[in-house]
């Protein structure tokens, strides 16, 4: 089934025509109304009327987190605040958060591509929808609550953790999807082993992965553990949430809503717009957005984009999973945690050296991340319990700052290698590539 | 009255205890007696030597963090009861140790005790109060 066939499968001309006029309209609303556009095009010599094709777009400047951070926490705002009824905020790359303001019809617009995203997942009416993903002041959770809604689906808004529960829950009330990044579900197969329940036990018919890079191999994994499909949902704070893009039951790339985003792939380096079917960074543009349109929107998330209509018979382009960073973001049991955000903690802390490196593991399906930190003179104690007490502190803090706990590991001075120019901060070991 | 105990932080890594006592190999320190304190994540290794201010020297040049730390000797007959006897002086005073080693003197067939407590000075003083014989740091580098 198809949610909105007329949007789904417009011909490409179809869907140019309407995004080229969307584009304008957005361009000048930017300009108009948000301080940042108005600034920047000024000074830029560009005026709304200069976009007269969609390749027209290249014109125009990329927006970045930190343009946003800058703007924190409501100067991206293109309406007055009377008509923002929902913010939302993620992690910035330094200091200050960023902000996401929705109107009325944003929240509308944003149920109705996550209703787009379930049917393609098969999901209908009649189901019954766990929705692990996290209900704080990040997206995680809502984009897939809206949907629901939409589509007239019971949705369990369970939130991540009280693990058992959610095994208990998905036994007695008959869930037939489960929403969960692809770590957690890996977790919560496990746990409901331990717990005696097999999939025959459940009756699930649909899985949603997201807000975290997988191989194809966990997918079979997962698929495997809970008896049903998984599919990708795509999607960034910043622009809207969870739902940007959404995986059809072809399992062969994201369908992302063009009515509502303008994607393009670009690289990184020079920022050149780079071919169809090409790897790198992808950049958005909010072509309905009332409350917060954001134009050319660097999202750092490497991937290429594929016009071909899919054997779904849906016409929107597909973006392929997501299978890097442009930057050193990543992404720990679904929280984005940025490296310059563990030094900002260490630099709260007498005595630590803001000399540190990040490792990340995947143990035993949960990830773990170590920070090791650099012991100095001042710091040390000859004492264990004192030292004991050091470690938990730095870990406070770090907690503090990202929102989850990790394993600090006290090093000798000098013991972190130092490089010229960027230093390997992070050290990924999940192999997620 | 007080030892001059040298303290370094050890990172939990495979070669880095050898590393330590190579570097004082190399500069011809001798070590009186030793002990060490590991956890999971890292080690603290505690030393007496002859010249403590020359081995911290010696062990900083090769980047490992090193303390100076004020401990306190008590010598105790090499029998069976001798540091038990010492430990119930310092329980009936109710004094806390953080830590504790002890090696064998050869030459007087002693053995000597080391000791670290929150208070050091009240440790010497309730030591003294109970007749026991505190080691004189000399004594200890130049054995």
């Amino acid at each position: 089934m198809i949610w909105n066939k007329e949007a789904e499968c417009m011909s490409r001309e179809d869907i140019e025509e309407l995004q080229l006029k969307k584009l304008q309209k957005v361009v000048k609303r930017a300009y108009d109304n948000i301080p940042y556009y108005n600034k920047k095009y000024k000074e830029l010599g560009i005026h709304p009327e200069d976009i007269q094709t969609l390749k027209d777009i290249e014109k125009l400047p990329f927006t970045t987190k930190d343009d946003l951070r800058e703007s924190y926490p409501f100067g991206m705002f293109a309406v007055p605040s009377k008509e923002i009824i929902e913010v939302h905020s993620s992690s910035g790359t330094t200091g200050k958060p960023v902000v996401s303001g929705y109107t009325q019809k944003d929240i509308d617009s944003w149920g109705e591509i996550v209703a787009r995203g379930l049917t393609m997942m098969g999901i209908n009416d009649e189901d019954i929808i766990q929705n692990t993903h996290g209900y704080g002041l990040f997206t995680g959770g809502f984009g897939v609550h809206y949907g629901a809604h939409k589509i007239g689906a019971i949705v369990i808004p369970i939130s991540t953790g009280q693990s058992r529960r959610q095994i208990e829950i998905m036994k007695d009330f008959g869930t037939t999807v489960m929403i969960f990044t692809p770590s957690y579900g890996m977790y919560l197969a496990e746990l409901a082993k331990e717990e005696g329940i097999s999939k025959e036990d459940i009756n699930l018919k649909a899985i949603g992965f997201g807000a975290e890079m997988w191989t194809s191999e966990m997918r079979e994994k997962i698929e495997d553990k809970f008896g049903a499909p998984a599919y990708n949902i795509y999607g960034l704070t910043e622009l809207m949430g969870p739902g940007v893009a959404v995986e059809c039951n072809s399992q062969n790339g994201l369908h992302i809503s063009e009515d509502y985003f303008y994607p393009e792939i670009i690289d990184p380096k020079t920022g050149n717009t780079l071919p169809e079917n090409t790897k790198g960074e992808l950049v958005l543009t909010n072509l309905e957005r009332e409350g917060m349109p954001l134009i050319r929107f660097r999202t750092k998330d490497i991937t290429s984009i594929n016009k071909d209509i899919c054997k779904c018979n849906r016409t929107l382009a597909r973006i392929e999973r997501i299978t890097g960073r442009s930057d050193d973001m990543i992404k720990v049991k679904g929280v984005a945690i940025f490296p310059s955000q563990i030094e900002k903690a260490l630099l709260k802390i007498n005595d630590v050296e803001p000399h540190y490196q990040i490792i990340v593991t995947r143990p035993h399906l949960m990830d773990e991340i170590e920070v090791k930190v650099e012991a100095s003179e001042e710091l040390f104690s000859d004492e264990v319990k004192e030292m004991i007490n050091i470690k938990k502190k730095i870990e406070d803090y770090i907690e503090n700052e990202i929102g989850i706990r990790v394993k600090v590991a006290l090093v000798e001075p000098k013991s972190i290698p130092r490089s010229e120019g960027k230093a390997v901060r992070v050290i990924d070991k999940r192999n997620l590539h | 009255m007080k030892i001059k105990q040298l303290s370094i932080f050890l990172e939990n890594k495979k070669g880095r205890l050898w590393k330590a006592l190579d570097t004082l190999a190399i500069g011809n320190i001798n070590i009186r007696a030793l002990s060490i304190a590991d956890t999971s994540d890292f080690g603290i290794l505690r030393i007496i030597v002859q010249d403590p201010e020359i081995a911290k020297k010696l062990l900083e040049e090769k980047d490992f963090i090193v303390k100076v730390i004020d401990v306190v000797g008590v010598e105790l007959e090499d029998t069976p009861g001798g540091l038990s006897g010492v430990l119930k002086v310092l329980n009936d005073n109710n004094i806390n140790l953080e830590y504790i080693y002890a090696f064998t003197h050869e030459k007087t067939e002693k053995a000597i005790l080391l000791l670290q407590a929150e208070d050091l000075d009240l440790l010497i003083r309730t030591l003294k109060d109970n007749n026991l014989t505190i080691v004189p740091p000399k004594e200890v580098y130049n054995l």
